[in-house]
């Protein structure tokens, strides 16, 4: 059963006031707020088994292996993976990306070489690859975007030639809410011999998410925005490429045997895991899937399809004048994101204004500068929800804006 | 009525709403770009500067009722100063504004531009309000390159 509720009542925070006013927090895009049950969790491996893991025989070391690689379990069938040795630990998707960028990048990658990318990527799946396309003098072309804030499909078949080895794309945009057919790209790439690289960054935590049925060669996400602590993300990578790529970081716990010499590579997937791994926190995140499984993804993809369904029906009825909506307006394709810009009113003061009644967005570029930029715009408004928002609070968010609008259009009541 | 008024006050809103020596002048003999990387805001300031003294000033630009307003109130304040002057200014702003509770600043150099002290509570606003002042130290001490407040 989904019971907004009595999940609310979960999340410690929730409960807080800002400037008197209830929290309504609406930046989960930016990272979510965690349940009771994963911050426990990481109490609990401090007061009870904190040990270092794979090292020691005495007893806490043997407990703390077990949960740290029980989390990996736990994280590797949350998406599916085919075995929990194909999810390395990183500290986030950025991380994630990178390893892929140096580890993969720098043998697979030649000169000429074309990258794949759409105009709506976060900067963190687009500045690695920037890198290495000035390292290895490849291109980097880009999937044109249609009005509506979807990619046009129909021009990938062309932008995809002999010369393209990876296609790169964010499942769900957090600046737009768009969630891009990955899979459908993924078959073109293949089709061609290129991989596909997939930013779960905002998807993984939002809908289900299956590395088989999307068929994607790499998956990135982080744990900070599916109700894990920050600090911890993780990569998933398909068997035969995995086994191909040389590790990104060297030292302890990734090799087999040193001598003074040389070093061979411990086994999947401590080969990329160099030094000692951030424990708690991979168990936190076991923590936090063990609570996304309760609910059901499906449930939690529901949700928030009907919040954003929601939101854009009751900003339409407000009727505000000057209201640039950003991004799709089916649900069906939309995440819980909702992007926007008002005449007259800068998303900075809009943002400053909204949370003094207690209200946190997000305003800026939401490290996308160049896809903001092509709206015509300076900055956005962004307001994104998560499995523990409601409707009131869409409403509390109407209200906002239209207060603010009258604000610094008419001048101070 | 949310306690907003100390950052934006009657005044600030006038000047944002009607901001006072906006666009371009006629033979700027200095101009700088500064950029809010944070949230967009983009400003042009031209100075006609003649026999040490700030002749005539203008701005142009995107930005949060903030920035604009600060950009406005500082054009207004520097017409007919010295170059010395508006060095004193330049510093006694930032040091109203970056403020800790309780720390003093220079109100009577400071004039009308107090008007914009309470925005030494809002950190994340600082940015919105030193921007115009550094494109200023930037156009004079002609450093052909854009701003930014990062
Ligand atoms: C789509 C997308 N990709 C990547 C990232 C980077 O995530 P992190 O900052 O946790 O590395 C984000 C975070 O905002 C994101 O939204």
């Amino acid at each position: 059963m989904f019971d907004v509720e009595k999940i609310r009542g979960d999340f410690p925070i929730l409960s807080k006031k800002v400037y008197g006013n209830p929290l309504v927090y609406l930046d989960n895009a930016a990272t979510s707020q965690k349940p009771r049950q994963v911050i426990d969790s990481l109490v609990d491996y401090y007061e009870n088994y904190n040990a270092n893991v794979h090292r020691g025989v005495h007893t806490l070391s043997m407990e703390a292996t077990d949960r740290f690689e029980e989390a990996r379990e736990k994280v590797a069938r949350f998406i599916n993976a085919e075995s929990s040795d194909l999810v390395m630990w990183t500290r986030n998707a950025s991380e994630s990306l990178n390893l892929i960028a140096y580890s993969w990048g720098e043998d697979n990658v030649h000169e000429g070489d074309e990258i794949l990318l759409t105009p709506m990527e976060h900067h963190s799946n687009l500045v690695p690859w920037q890198e290495l396309a000035r390292r290895k003098n490849a291109v980097i072309k880009f999937i044109p975007m249609l009005e509506n804030g979807t990619l046009n499909m129909g021009e990938v078949d062309d932008l995809i030639t002999e010369r393209t080895v990876l296609v790169s794309a964010v499942h769900m945009s957090n600046a737009l809410g768009t969630i891009n057919p990955v899979r459908e790209l993924g078959e073109k790439a293949h089709r061609q011999g290129a991989k596909i690289l997939v930013d779960g960054a905002q998807s993984v935590p939002h809908m289900p998410t299956n590395v088989q049925e999307l068929d994607c060669d790499f998956l990135v996400f982080s744990g900070h925005k599916m109700l894990g602590p920050t600090g911890i993300g993780a990569l998933y990578v398909k068997q035969d490429i995995l086994n191909t790529m040389e590790p990104f970081l060297t030292g302890g716990e990734m090799v087999l045997e040193v001598s003074y010499q040389e070093a061979s590579w411990a086994d999947l997937p401590m080969r990329f895991e160099a030094g000692t791994p951030n424990i708690a926190d991979s168990i936190g995140l076991g923590s936090a899937v063990d609570y996304l499984n309760n609910l059901g993804m499906e449930n939690v993809r529901k949700h928030e399809k009907d919040l954003i369904s929601y939101a854009l029906n009751r900003f339409q009825e407000a009727g505000l004048e000057g209201m640039d909506l950003f991004g799709p307006d089916d649900p069906e394709i939309r995440g819980g994101v909702f992007s926007f810009n008002t005449v007259d009113v800068h998303p900075h003061d809009m943002g400053t204004f909204l949370d003094r009644m207690g209200i946190a967005v997000r305003t800026g570029h939401h490290c996308a500068m160049p896809l903001i930029r092509s709206l015509g715009v300076a900055a956005t408004v962004r307001a994104s929800f998560y499995l523990y928002n409601t409707e009131r609070e869409v409403d509390i968010l109407v209200d906002g804006v239209t207060e603010a609008l009258r604000y610094f259009r008419d001048g101070s009541e | 009525m949310y306690d907003l008024e100390d950052l934006y006050q009657e005044i600030v809103m006038d000047h944002n709403r009607r901001p006072r020596n906006f666009g371009e002048i006629k033979n700027p003999t200095n101009s700088a770009d500064g950029f809010n990387p944070l949230c967009g805001d983009q400003i042009k300031l031209q100075l006609h500067l003649k026999d040490g003294l700030v002749a005539d000033v203008a701005f142009s630009g995107v930005g949060c009722a903030i920035s604009k307003s600060s950009a406005s109130m500082m054009t207004e304040e520097l017409k007919g100063k010295t170059l010395d002057h508006v060095e004193n200014l330049f510093g006694a702003f930032r040091k109203m504004i970056t403020r800790k509770p309780g720390d003093s600043y220079d109100a009577d150099l400071l004039g009308d531009l107090e008007i914009l002290q309470g925005i030494s509570r809002y950190p994340a606003r600082i940015k919105c309000a030193t921007l115009a002042w550094h494109t200023l130290h930037s156009a004079i001490h002609d450093e052909n390159e854009v701003v930014s407040t990062k």
